[in-house]
């Protein structure tokens, strides 16, 4: 048994080799700034700068934040703090059911509803045109997409926040309110950010949902309604396919190595955060 | 009235409009797969493999991705559930619960949960190409199982990790070894637990797409042998919206409401064993 649990961390350590391994040769031709923020990607060419993409990664996970943190902040409080126990066992199934929604259904369900709204009423009233294939709707669907997650998180962590602080609070005449604002949310600061960068790293690599949506235009955005190609849509379009082309395989290897750090730092700092909390409770 | 309670009248309604909001999301997106689905579902969707011509809007349906999917999903979880129920038990019953090896291998196994599919997929590309594998069932169900060992891990070990230590200490006294213990007593305790993971496991399963975009292949055919490559539904989707023809695009939401209503039968399917096996546990 105890093989078995090494090997889950083994294969964590074989993904990061695997994927260090096969990027060192473009890491060699070119030098790391190039890659990073150069914007000229014409892989024929041998030019691989990848800051269009990275981009477009950092801006539509960034939408996809700002939406989804006010939302899931207010509906957990209210959830944890004010809904009677009818309303949560109505609630949490729900939750439950949009986690475990494929990401094609969410990129679907964009196509139908999102692009059109984008296109048909968002963008005329910011006075621009767009086709709906842009930055703005890959957020929006990406947003709904972290919902279950952060609302998870988020619910876990006020549950370990000490009943007793509460009731300390309303005792000296504080309204269930002020309590939430100035003792449960104070409390839970770590937590919220944990939950809130665990938010952050799904949306970062998610695949499908955005690639159907976000136009895919290798080019710098330059504002909401421009179409993006993520980093995630980069890869999944072209991996598997062209590989013939000199460091093309390294190039698209590179850019899964750095979703792969991102979320690697992402997710260990929040989940030390979230492990001491747990820890404070026991 | 006074400030602080106007405050508090208004936050409260805010933050219904807000829970209001993200159940309504659900509702939308299950409705506008519904209506856009319904009307061209046919039997022959979901009876027949594509027939010649059918990306060109000809008959034929997409039984190939249905049983694509199921295969590819059941396989890697049976696989997942043999490399996962040994180490929920190990950190449960031989290791103390609160050890640093077990709490290390846990945030080993949250990250490892946050590791987006496509790294996966390009990682397990990568692998193959190196051993000589060719894009296949076989090649697709190992990625897939690599992808939800860590969800299953994780989430059996949610309900293994409350069995209560009085349990364990009331099967050692009777002279059972850790072995047995585990085995008949935390097993029993967490069956609710157990299963539900195996199905929410499952369902990830049938809905990712980027891990199996490059090792599983497509194919038009039911697959007969592991060295088959294989067609899934979300791959099955994603290309017929791709193409120009209106016909195959009403297939790609008619494909979207297949997939759907399966993910949808495993969600209640899950909420109602655990009901069910709640009955009998111990708390």
């Amino acid at each position: 048994m105890m093989y078995f649990t090494w090997f889950n961390i083994i294969v964590l350590v074989l993904i990061a080799i695997g994927l260090v391994y096969k990027s060192l040769p473009i890491l060699e031709t070119e030098s790391l700034y190039d890659l990073l923020f150069s914007t000229e990607w014409f892989p024929l060419k041998g030019k691989f700068g990848l800051f269009p993409f990275i981009i477009s990664t950092l801006w539509v996970t960034g939408i996809s934040i700002v939406i989804a943190v006010p939302l899931c902040l207010l509906c957990a409080i209210y959830l944890s703090e004010y809904a009677p126990k009818r309303i949560l066992q109505w609630i949490n199934p729900f939750i439950d059911i949009l986690a475990g929604i494929p990401s094609v259904i969410f990129g679907i369900w964009g196509i139908i509803v999102i692009v059109p709204f984008v296109s048909d009423v968002v963008a005329p009233a910011f006075g621009k045109t767009s086709t709906g294939y842009c930055i703005l709707t890959g957020g929006i669907v990406l947003s709904i997409m972290v919902f279950p997650i952060i609302i998870h998180v988020l619910l876990d962590v006020f549950s370990t926040i000490s009943e007793n602080l509460r009731n300390a609070s309303l005792s000296l005449g504080a309204t269930k309110w002020q309590t939430v604002k100035l003792v449960v949310l104070r409390k839970a600061g770590p937590g919220i950010v944990s939950a809130v960068v665990l938010g952050l790293s799904r949306a970062f690599g998610e695949t499908l949902a955005v690639l159907m949506v976000v136009g895919n235009v290798a080019r710098i955005p330059h504002s909401s309604f421009d179409p993006g190609y993520p980093l995630t849509a980069l890869l999944a379009n072209n991996y598997g396919e062209m590989l013939s082309i000199p460091m093309y395989d390294s190039a698209l290897l590179f850019s899964s190595l750095i979703l792969f750090v991102i979320v690697l730092i992402f997710n260990i700092i929040s989940r030390i955060i979230l492990h001491r909390v747990e820890r404070s409770v026991e | 009235m006074q400030r602080k309670f106007i405050e508090e009248r208004i936050f409260i309604v805010i933050m219904q409009i807000a829970t209001l909001l993200i159940v309504l999301s659900l509702v939308v997106i299950l409705a506008s797969i519904l209506l856009k689905g319904l009307p061209s579902m046919s039997w022959a969707m979901v009876t027949e493999t594509p027939q010649g011509g059918y990306y060109m809007g000809k008959g034929g349906g997409v039984l190939n991705a249905i049983v694509g999917s199921l295969y590819l999903a059941g396989g890697a979880t049976v696989i997942a559930f043999f490399m996962s129920l040994p180490v929920v038990l190990y950190l449960n019953v031989y290791r103390k619960k609160k050890s640093k090896f077990a709490s290390f291998t846990r945030l080993c196994l949250d990250v490892l949960w946050g590791i987006p599919s496509i790294v996966y997929g390009a990682f397990a590309f990568s692998v193959m190409t190196v051993i000589g594998l060719k894009v296949s069932l076989l090649a697709g169900t190992f990625t897939v199982a690599l992808l939800i060992i860590p969800i299953m891990i994780r989430a059996m070990d949610e309900v293994i990790r409350t069995t209560p230590q009085g349990l364990l200490d009331a099967s050692y006294s009777l002279g059972a070894t850790r072995f047995e213990t585990a085995f008949k007593v935390v097993i029993k305790q967490g069956m609710p637990g157990i299963i539900t993971a195996i199905l929410i496991s499952f369902g990830r399963g049938v809905g990712d797409a980027a891990s199996v975009m490059f090792t599983a292949g497509y194919s038009d055919y039911v697959p007969e042998s592991l060295s088959n490559p294989v067609a899934t539904l979300p791959l099955a989707i994603f290309f017929q919206l791709s193409t120009p023809i209106h016909e195959v695009q009403q297939r790609a939401y008619a494909s979207a409401l297949i997939l759907t209503i399966i993910i949808l039968a495993i969600s209640l399917g899950t909420r109602f064993i655990t009901k069910r096996y709640l009955k009998n546990k111990i708390l």
